[in-house]
């Protein structure tokens, strides 16, 4: 574990402690986990209205060179080729076992590819960036002079447009370059939270100069990591290191959508990635266990590592929890975990072992929120 | 009013029953609270028994009883709206009421003066 006086700082570190954030260490950072609000309030403002969020922790690189697009494919199962310019896709990194290795966002701007990384993984993602790609001449560039901030909740859009119209005409997961107070950004519309959204690049030096600017706004609050989780486990969202790693493979995470026909059994670019083989067979014949949602009875929430069972009185766990907590805009304990495929039909009751006593637990159907995505 | 290391507060009153809750400070070290489990009415407790449960949005702690005693009495109403925790900790939202032996077994407790001093405001 990093001492305190290890941790790195966004740029906007002395912005959080003016709100009065309680900072934590998150991933080599120091990081707002809540401000005054508290995560209940911040979770249900975004949900009501809008929410910034900084997430400058997150790794920023961009791919430049011929053939980028086939080169990542040989790094990732999505269809990279066929991102159409200014377009942003969901992707993870596999490895050898078909287990996720990371989830990252892709987004083609025209002459390269901006990805967006977690900042746990970041130094791992680059080193299989940096061996995958420089041999076949693509250049790999961790951007450490950019901030990244999202703008998330129904509000979002009109917040924004009052600093540039254009991004009106934004569609989920559109990307594109426009300026905000004088600042060259590159948005993409999308998020992590379930809302519509935006997530902001932009030079460090601008970030907090438009950070104070979206606050101004009477709909903005700063929200920080505490509700992020909550807000991104009601909708269904997986989170690294938790509900998805090296030993979860796409099919088990139900994430098979991500993968598209282009690149699945006799696709025109079929497999190419690490562990394919058994990715895509696993993506036909289905995996032994999947990820679920996951509605506690009562009012104790099931936590990450809560033990679920198959009856009251079974002996063995069949699966267990890997993220949950109380999901404010539900009103009640929500969770995600992995049971066998066989315990997977929504609706199917199970036990969850909580400070040793075995609490009714029934398969729900994911997001537990709606999205409100604008599609 | 006294005090524990714990963040608890106790509140002594008639027949050597004492009401019990967590302290404004603790309430807000917490954070948003989702879920309170309390223990029956008629337990016999010995003092450090785990004998509350508290979730809030952030973790599960345990609230350890501080003195021995019976539970006589426990407040429903923060187990159907765990948010009362929150906003009147220090009054609406106690948590049990436990008869002891001697009302003496507060007097090495802090006062809120001592506890003041001791979460350092």
């Amino acid at each position: 574990m990093a001492e305190v006086d290890e941790l790195q700082h966004t740029v906007l570190n002395g912005l959080h402690r003016a709100l009065g954030a309680k900072m934590v260490p998150f991933a080599g950072y120091e990081m707002p986990v809540q401000y005054p609000l508290g995560v209940m309030k911040e979770h249900l403002h975004t949900r009501d209205a809008a929410g910034l969020f900084d997430v400058s922790h997150m790794g920023q690189v961009v791919l430049r060179g011929d053939g980028v697009a086939e080169a990542l494919e040989s790094l990732v199962p999505v269809d990279v080729v066929g991102l159409p310019e200014g377009r942003q896709r969901y992707a993870f990194f596999t490895n050898d076992d078909g287990g996720i290795e990371d989830d990252l966002m892709i987004a083609n701007r025209g002459d390269h590819l901006f990805l967006v990384v977690n900042a746990a993984r970041k130094d791992a993602d680059l080193a299989r960036l940096r061996a995958a790609l420089e041999p076949r001449g693509i250049t790999v560039e961790l951007l450490e002079d950019r901030a990244l901030l999202a703008l998330q909740g129904p509000q979002a859009e009109t917040v924004l447009a009052d600093h540039n119209p254009d991004v009106a005409e934004m569609r989920f997961m559109d990307v594109t370059t426009l300026p905000l107070g004088g600042a060259e950004c590159w948005i993409s519309r999308s998020g992590y939270t379930g809302e519509d959204g935006f997530e902001i690049s932009m030079p460090a030096a601008a970030a907090e100069d438009l950070a104070r600017a979206l606050l101004a706004d009477e709909r903005v609050e700063a929200i920080g990591l505490g509700a992020r989780d909550s807000l991104r486990l009601e909708a269904g969202l997986c989170l690294y290191g938790h509900d998805i790693d090296g030993g979860t493979t796409p099919a088990a995470a139900r994430l098979g959508w991500a993968i598209q026909k282009v690149r699945r059994r006799d696709g025109d670019r079929e497999g190419g990635f690490p562990g394919a083989d058994l990715v895509l067979s696993e993506l036909e014949n289905g995996a032994a266990m999947a990820r679920v949602g996951l509605r506690p009875d009562g009012r104790a929430p099931m936590r990450e590592g809560t033990p679920l069972f198959e009856a009251e009185e079974s002996d063995t766990p069949v699966g267990e929890v890997t993220s949950g907590g109380f999901g404010p805009t539900v009103g009640a304990p929500v969770a995600m975990g992995y049971v066998p495929a066989t315990l997977a039909t929504a609706d199917t009751r199970l036990w969850g072992e909580v400070r040793g006593r075995r609490l009714p637990v029934t398969v729900a159907k994911l997001p537990f929120v709606a999205p409100g995505f604008k599609r | 009013m006294k005090f524990t290391e714990e963040h608890e507060w106790l509140d002594a009153g008639d027949d050597n029953v004492v009401t019990v809750g967590i302290t404004a400070h603790a309430a807000e070290q917490l954070g948003d609270v989702v879920f309170v489990e309390l223990p029956e009415v008629g337990t016999e407790v010995v003092k450090d028994d785990e004998i509350v449960v508290i979730e809030s949005v952030k973790a599960a702690s345990d609230i350890l009883a501080p003195v021995d005693g019976e539970i006589v009495e426990v407040n429903d109403a923060i187990v159907d709206e765990p948010s009362k925790v929150n906003e009147d900790p220090e009054g609406d939202a106690w948590f049990f009421r436990i008869k002891v032996e001697d009302l003496s077994v507060l007097d090495d407790l802090m006062d809120e003066a001592a506890y003041k001093k001791f979460i350092g405001d």
